[in-house]
């Protein structure tokens, strides 16, 4: 299995913190998801709560290896952004996708998932999975 | 027929509404929203203003596809992609016309608000900018100012309505009896085009 074929995760919080420590949660709990390219895309630039569609495109950017890219976002404009940029076709590496998951859960499926060498629709359907695991 | 000084001017007198009106705008978020609609669309239609400057764009597509573009890139806040994808749909609706009718205009700008539909999900009556820039569009075919009155009625009959979508949502019952930060600025653009159009 090669570094070259993972597919990529992007983390896109309002807050910086929260999809840097997702991010490290996510490959913390995964074996192999030291070797998983993942990259926080928290706040807004120069800092602040908030959504970056630059930071959001130049961590997409940064995690794409040539087998797509899965998006998780957490809340309205995160999500509204993803799909403004996905909407422009030439802003985000060709097969990204805007997964549909719950956020931290979904993140750690997502790089489980993607450490195995599975492809950008396993990975997306991890993620979603997460949403069916009740805890009450 | 309108031009691309005509858009640029509708983008210069809209961010200098904007810049007058950052703190109403901030206000009525702070009750229902995070506190930050004003200050959010302040830094957008800055980057706005700043861009077309700079690039100084031919056509009526160019001019509003770039707004579209630096809004959502700097805003921040959900007003962003919103925004930015009502500017860029319309312009895109434009084409590279160095010149369009207002009924090309009327036309291009029901394809935006049909886009901004889609990607937020919201409908007229859950309390958006949607309920702002539905009757605007509808009024357009009779004149710019009949739009921005239609506009300005618009965003005051949100209050009363319960939110449906966006943080303001979360509140519930609490949101009624507060007018819609994002139906206000939304009427604020429109009254810019009117401004724009001398009427």
């Amino acid at each position: 299995m090669s570094d070259e074929r993972l597919v990529g995760i992007v983390l896109v919080s309002h807050s910086a913190e929260v999809a840097a420590s997702v991010a490290a949660l996510a490959k913390g709990l995964a074996g192999g998801g030291p070797a998983v390219p993942v990259a926080p895309a928290g706040g807004i630039e120069g800092g602040g709560l908030g959504t970056s569609a630059e930071l959001i495109a130049a961590a997409a950017a940064s995690v794409d290896r040539g087998a797509g890219v899965a998006v998780l976002a957490d809340l309205g404009s995160a999500v509204l952004t993803v799909k403004a940029l996905l909407a422009e076709g030439d802003e985000l590496p060709e097969q990204t996708r805007l997964v549909d998951a719950p956020f931290v859960e979904g993140a750690v499926a997502a790089v489980v998932t993607a450490a195995t060498g599975a492809d950008l629709a396993a990975v997306e359907s991890a993620a979603a999975e997460a949403y069916t695991y009740r805890k009450v | 027929m309108l031009d691309a000084d005509f858009f640029r001017r509708w983008m210069t007198v809209t961010a200098e509404s904007v810049d007058r009106e950052a703190e109403r705008l901030t206000a009525l978020d702070s009750p229902i929203g995070d506190a930050d609609h004003g200050s959010n669309l302040h830094r957008g239609f800055t980057a706005v203003t700043a861009a077309l400057e700079k690039e100084a764009p031919g056509t009526p597509g160019g001019v509003l596809t770039l707004a579209g573009r630096q809004l959502i890139s700097t805003v921040g806040g959900a007003s962003g992609p919103l925004y930015g994808t009502l500017l860029r749909r319309t312009g895109k609706a434009l084409g590279d016309a160095a010149e369009v009718s207002a009924e090309q205009l009327a036309e291009a700008l029901r394809a935006g608000v049909d886009a901004v539909m889609t990607l937020g999900g919201a409908a007229p009556g859950d309390k958006t900018m949607i309920d702002a820039l539905v009757p605007a569009v509808d009024a357009l075919g009779d004149s710019f100012a009949a739009a921005r009155t239609a506009a300005e009625e618009g965003a005051v009959a949100t209050t009363p309505l319960q939110a449906r979508k966006g943080r303001a949502s979360y509140l519930g019952e609490r949101s009624i009896g507060h007018q819609d930060p994002g139906a206000t600025s939304a009427a604020l653009l429109v009254a810019g085009l009117a401004e724009a159009a001398g009427e």
